[in-house]
């Protein structure tokens, strides 16, 4: 099988800092990858890089799209990346406030996803945002309330229904369970576990959240100083962590 | 190194000025025809002939102070100022009227500091400076009109970033500002913008058409005339040359339409023509009248006289 995404030597610094230091992986179809590491060992930097947000020093980003092209990700232009991201692409951010326009209503941000690409039909658009929005179980008749009013939860669901609306390929998360509490954070792990097997989703899922990695990764890659120390089948990793720091994280985790 | 110069400097020097203004009476002494230098016109007009050549694009360009403040059509003024000439016949209009302060007052700054006929029909006029109308006459070609801006990105209030918003036009990105239409059509059952309608033109570019009536976009479309926004506060130029196509934006679903009264105008009969609505005394009663001076007298002269 051919990966979905290949990452190459990938490196980005901040002056003297070394956020990704020459990183390599693959991402294959329906692939769930769990990035795990300490806060500054740059995790949210690799998915910014990989997202095209953050221009990078050196390295490949290889991404087979769905027509079969071979895109270079660092070489096409800067539209047909923007296409990308808004297409097969999606990235759900930490804070819901980065990821929708909180002063229009919830409609209108899954809207806004479909408009960017050129529906230019209101009565389907609405169709389809009211499809998404019951997908991630939001009440369909909240479509037309402002995100602002919605609880953390939704607005997380929120964001989700926003990316999924193109049916991507490929999802980018940046801890989108954190700042929830845990029963909602449990709600929105088993949404996101039946989304990724009912659309075949391929997920990149950056977090310091082990509990949040265990129940939904494949395959984890542990974080330090930029560097990649450990990596494997996300059991594996953790109940039988090789490297010093990933022993540390597991080491620190409260298992209940 | 020769020595001989070009310049004979035992003569008075001789340069190729325009005409002064200390030869005519009737003009304010010590400026420049159309106030401004010749090389500030110069300059203007160069950002306008890029304008022109790229259709609905924002050409940045230096912004000079002139005696008015911002808001008041200093974009406009400079517009107009760098694209008068002796021969020109001069209309201003403010939401339509001829008769208003701002129009009265630019009308008058022109005719001290150029000399040039003015005129209130808007047929007999060349350059045409406006704000937040366009003449329900016709225009024609040969004919000039020139806009107050006051914002004229049109992505502003989606995207506030200006690196950002030239990102968007430089991609043709325009997705965004369908948002604001989708939301008109959620909250109120139709596109309820009335005023800074956005168009795409010639297809490529989005544009701020200054804050016209959609009732005016229509005109926009296929005009015979050559079409300059100037926006002083924020130092941008920009064209529609004449023949472009100007479309608003809508839905499939829900197609662009202007606005419409049940009444006609209560001087001169008409029904097609953009109408103010007027309160006329405490118990609020109001009539509607033309918005367009010229157009009402003309309307009006044209008929019949009525028996009173």
């Amino acid at each position: 099988m051919q990966p979905l995404l290949v990452v190459d030597t990938l490196s980005k610094s901040y002056g003297t800092i070394q956020a990704c230091d020459r990183i390599s992986f693959d991402l294959y179809p329906g692939q769930v990858l769990g990035i795990i590491g300490e806060s500054g060992s740059g995790k949210t930097t690799l998915l910014h890089a990989i997202a095209g947000n953050l221009a990078i020093d050196q390295g490949r980003l290889t991404y087979s799209g769905s027509s079969g092209t071979v895109l270079e990700l660092n070489q096409i232009a800067a539209g047909d990346r923007r296409l990308l991201m808004r297409t097969e692409w999606g990235f759900v951010h930490q804070n819901p406030r980065d990821g929708l326009r909180m002063y229009v209503t919830a409609g209108a941000n899954i809207a806004e996803r479909l408009m960017n690409v050129g529906a230019r039909h209101y009565g389907n658009i609405r169709t389809a945002a009211a499809h998404w929005l019951s997908q991630v179980e939001i009440p369909t008749d909240r479509m037309d309330d402002l995100p602002s009013t919605f609880s953390g939860g939704m607005q997380q669901r929120l964001q989700l229904a926003r990316v999924l609306v193109t049916q991507p390929r490929l999802i980018l998360m940046d801890e989108p369970t954190g700042g929830l509490d845990v029963s909602v954070q449990a709600r929105l792990l088993d949404l996101i576990r039946s989304l990724v097997r009912t659309f075949n989703l391929s997920v990149i899922l950056v977090t310091h959240d082990i509990g949040v990695v265990r129940l939904l990764a494949h395959r984890l890659i542990v974080m330090q100083n930029g560097n990649i120390v450990e990596s494997g089948l996300t059991d594996q990793v953790l109940d039988d962590p090789q490297h010093p720091h990933t022993q540390q994280l597991v080491n620190s985790t409260l298992m209940p | 190194m020769s020595l001989s110069h070009p310049i004979d400097l035992t003569q008075p020097l001789k340069l190729d000025l325009p005409p002064s203004n200390s030869s005519r009476p009737d003009l304010e002494p010590g400026f420049n025809f159309a106030y401004l230098d010749e090389s500030t016109k110069r300059s203007i007009r160069r950002g306008l002939l890029k304008a022109v050549a790229i259709p609905g694009h924002q050409i940045p360009f230096s912004s000079r102070e002139m005696p008015m403040s911002y808001g008041w059509g200093t974009g406009g003024i400079q517009v107009t100022a760098s694209v008068i000439g002796q021969t020109d016949v001069l209309k201003v209009i403010d939401q339509g009227a001829d008769d208003t302060t701002n129009a009265v007052n630019i009308r008058r700054f022109f005719q001290r500091v150029c000399g040039v006929e003015t005129t209130e029909h808007t047929e007999q006029a060349t350059l045409i400076q406006t704000r937040h109308r366009i003449p329900e006459t016709p225009l024609h070609a040969g004919q000039i009109m020139v806009y107050q801006v006051p914002i004229p990105e049109p992505l502003r209030w989606i995207e506030p970033s200006e690196v950002e918003t030239s990102k968007m036009h430089a991609l043709a990105d325009y997705g965004a500002m369908y948002v604001r239409l989708y939301e008109d059509i959620t909250a109120f059952g139709q596109i309820t913008t009335a005023y800074d309608y956005p168009v795409m033109v010639h297809g490529r570019y989005m544009m701020r058409p200054s804050p016209i009536p959609r009732f005016d976009n229509p005109k926009l479309h296929m005009s015979p005339a050559l079409q300059l926004f100037g926006a002083g506060r924020e130092k941008r130029l920009y064209a529609v040359p004449p023949y472009t196509q100007v479309k608003s934006l809508d839905f499939d679903d829900h197609p662009f339409t202007v606005e419409t009264w049940d009444n006609a105008c209560e001087f001169c009969g008409s029904t097609a023509s953009y109408l103010d609505e007027v309160v006329i005394n405490d118990q609020g009663d109001r009539l509607w009248i033309c918005s367009d001076t010229d157009y009402c007298q003309q309307h009006r002269s044209a008929q019949p006289s009525q028996p009173a």
